[in-house]
């Protein structure tokens, strides 16, 4: 690899495991010990620039390593062993590939030798995540580590981030085997080289159809979070002062608070942002990937627009949804570009069409605007999340599980910073909310960490309480508890005559004695009059866990909803009322 | 529409994996398949013949760039190349009237008999897939024992390579 000199140190494997996570920089490592890593944690034990967070399920570790990822854009790292430890980890991983986020997995492995014959712990893991990574690797001799670990940095973070493992067998750890130790500065491979700036030419072609739009959408995505373009794409919407939409993984990306934001799309997006999409004649669609979840019917999609569409990863061009300009590049420097055209052109946006673009919308805005019953003797579940943004004033970061509670999250909480509102899109993990918090916490100890979640979420990491106390772990828990899996009650309410097949949590346990019973504090809300003096008390509570169990009105439903197998502007608006 | 996909690929292990496993997680097809070094022997090269609509060959072509040990691809179809296959049939030849039979036919498709016993004939042909089609279909009256075919191997004319 690179030449070495007599000055070369000499470190056994499992010490240059260590040592390249603390050249790379990785100041936290999350896991779970097992025999076929004790070589490594043993390394770890001896040093101390690379802390390990112990978790109590592995699945936890990598939830961890994502939302540290997903809040820092840095990717997280994890230590599993072989087998079963590396098994509790797919889920996570799986998270993390379908949100793109950056994360390197370190799996045990049984000795060399022993592979492929069934020896104790021993799984495939490289055949068990190949579908569900960006690339995995496994080490075959222990010199290659550094240039390993460098690599699998390298490929996390670049181009379409994603998760990468490394497996490494336990021979290649051996304490008393020493190997020269250096890592790479840089890295090149032939066979991966991804796109950065997009096509001059696409690009001129894109501001020039932007320019000539009369009924104009920005639509951005996880991309601008992960790409940190947020500021780009500000003052590029600003510049043309056309309306801007963002995806569940898009929301921060654009200050939910500014006039020309105009909600979330998709199956939960809001009125004004789905119809705005439907008859839009231009879409400028940024690291946004036409998921099933925004276009509903593809074949009635916004029937009226040319799409532009900018994204770092060629495949999510034209698969669903065919882009009448594509530009492949990194949405960074592709809307800087752009920004930077329309700073030199004479041409202006036709500020007529513009205006009575904006009357449409805002009386689009005047239909649904996320209204919801008010003054009810049930706390409804918006209204926790809205006294939870008006509290944190929209600066904290809310992780959230999967469910109603996440969309009622995603619509009433408003996020005006990237990287603050940190879910599952993609995978839809149950479960992710608590240790997402957890590993925001950790490396944000003074910001506001709030995990929304519900009483089937929370019950699928809860065994994580026990992580926090032992890291002092300030989250704030908003448990919405309805006493139902509420999304799929609502669906059973609206396609299965409310037959609540398995849908309804009996025997839930008393939170607030679970959270004290792992040395934490537990409120419960149950009347709406509690609610704000509840909030206050617990973001006060600046260095405890606060285990906030709220009960919610089990009746309510997400609202708007795609009708399904329709065009975008078609939605449900309430119980009673749709398109 | 059929479509032969020459890829270079890293020759490390899983690479071959993670071509297959592409495809068999989205649902794409694979029609034949051939894998070897090349004459480098850090790189392997692979021939795939796969079938669908544009979107689907785009689709295919993107997310197998997106492999990181894939080194570079060409879609052979798409500009003027050359095709082969290479087939090995053991027929039944028994008597002397089939013996002749077989013989005459694997004369007709230039094959060459490259193995014989009393009862048995194992004929090579090389062409492309119709031709070896065809000729299954012109022993149609003798007994087929055995066909092992080598799947389609493939490259471009003239000055075009495909190489890093």
């Amino acid at each position: 690899m690179t030449s070495q000199n007599t000055k070369t140190e000499m470190l056994s494997g499992a010490a240059m495991v260590i040592r390249a996570l603390a050249d790379e920089g990785v100041e936290y490592l999350y896991g779970y010990p097992g025999g076929a890593v004790l070589h490594i944690y043993d390394a770890l034990f001896q040093q101390s620039k690379v802390k390990h967070v112990l978790v109590r399920h592995e699945q936890a570790a990598t939830h961890m390593a994502d939302a540290y990822a997903r809040a820092s854009g840095k990717a997280g790292v994890v230590l599993v062993t072989s087998g079963p430890g590396a098994t509790n980890a797919v889920t996570g991983i799986a998270t993390a590939y379908m949100d793109s986020i950056p994360m390197v997995v370190l799996t045990g492995q049984v000795m060399s030798h022993l592979i492929g014959g069934d020896a104790f712990q021993e799984t495939d893991m490289l055949g068990i995540s190949r579908p569900i990574v960006k690339h995995n690797m496994s080490v075959r001799r222990p010199e290659d580590i550094p240039y390993l670990i460098k690599k699998a940095f390298y490929i996390a973070q670049s181009g379409r981030p994603g998760p990468v493992v490394l497996d490494i067998p336990k021979d290649m750890t051996m304490p008393n085997e020493r190997y020269p130790y250096q890592y790479p500065e840089t890295l090149k491979l032939r066979s991966y080289n991804p796109t950065a700036a997009g096509h001059p030419g696409q690009i001129k072609k894109a501001v020039t159809a932007l320019l000539q739009a009369k009924r104009p959408i920005i639509y951005s995505g996880g991309g601008v979070i992960m790409g940190q373009a947020s500021e780009e794409l500000t003052a590029l919407a600003r510049k043309l002062n056309y309306p801007v939409t963002n995806t569940l993984m898009g929301l921060g990306a654009y200050p939910a608070d500014d006039s020309q934001f105009i909600g979330m799309l998709g199956m939960h997006g809001s009125y004004e942002a789905n119809m705005t999409m439907h008859h839009a004649d231009v879409i400028l669609a940024v690291g946004a990937r036409f998921d099933d979840r925004v276009t509903n019917n593809t074949k009635k999609f916004c029937p009226h627009a040319t799409i532009i569409h900018i994204d770092i990863d060629p495949a999510s061009i034209s698969k669903t949804i065919n882009a009448h300009i594509p530009i492949v590049g990194l949405v960074k420097p592709v809307l800087a570009a752009m920004v930077a055209q329309l700073e030199q052109k004479k041409t202006k946006p036709d500020s007529k069409a513009l205006e009575s673009w904006w009357q449409q919308i805002e009386a689009w805005r005047s239909v649904h605007g996320g209204e919801y019953q008010q003054d009810t003797p049930v706390l409804k579940p918006q209204a926790v999340i809205e006294a939870v943004s008006r509290i944190t004033k929209g600066e904290a970061y809310v992780t959230s599980d999967v469910g109603q509670h996440q969309m009622f999250a995603a619509q009433y909480y408003k996020f005006n910073k990237p990287n603050r509102w940190i879910n599952s899109g993609g995978l839809g993990t149950m479960g992710f909310g608590l240790p997402a918090a957890m590993g925001v916490k950790l490396n944000y100890p003074d910001a506001d960490v709030v995990c929304v979640t519900g009483e089937g979420s929370i019950q699928m990491n809860i065994q994580e309480l026990s992580t926090c106390k032992q890291y002092g772990l300030a989250v704030k828990i908003i448990n919405l508890n309805n006493g139902y899996l509420g999304m799929v009650k609502q669906w059973q309410d609206m396609n299965y005559e409310s037959r609540y097949a398995s849908s309804y949590m009996d025997s839930l346990p008393d939170f607030v004695k679970l959270a004290e019973a792992y040395g934490h504090v537990g409120i419960r809300v149950t009347k709406p009059e509690e609610l704000e003096p509840a909030l206050e008390r617990a973001f006060a509570l600046k260095d405890q866990l606060v285990f906030l169990d709220i009960h919610v009105d089990p009746k309510e439903h997400v609202y708007p909803m795609h009708v399904p197998g329709g065009a975008m502007h078609e939605m449900f608006l309430s119980k009673t009322k749709r398109t | 529409m059929r479509h032969i996909i020459s890829v270079l690929l890293e020759n490390e292990s899983g690479s071959l994996a993670r071509v297959v496993g592409l495809f068999a997680q989205r649902g794409y097809n694979i029609d034949s398949l051939t894998v070897a070094p090349t004459e480098d022997a850090t790189m392997s090269r692979l021939t795939l013949v796969t079938h669908g609509n544009d979107q689907v060959i785009e689709q295919i072509t993107k997310h197998l760039h997106k492999l990181i040990e894939v080194v570079k691809l060409q879609d052979l179809s798409e500009s003027a190349h050359v095709e082969r296959e290479l087939m090995l049939i053991k027929v039944k030849a028994t008597s002397n009237e089939q013996r002749d039979e077989v013989k005459r036919c694997a004369d007709i498709f230039r094959g060459q008999i490259i193995d014989v016993t009393a009862k048995t004939f194992t004929i090579q042909v090389v062409g492309t897939s119709d031709k070896l089609d065809a000729f299954i279909e012109a022993l149609k009256g003798s007994v087929i024992m055995e066909v092992a075919r080598s799947g389609v191997s493939g490259i471009s004319r003239g000055e075009k390579t495909l190489t890093l």
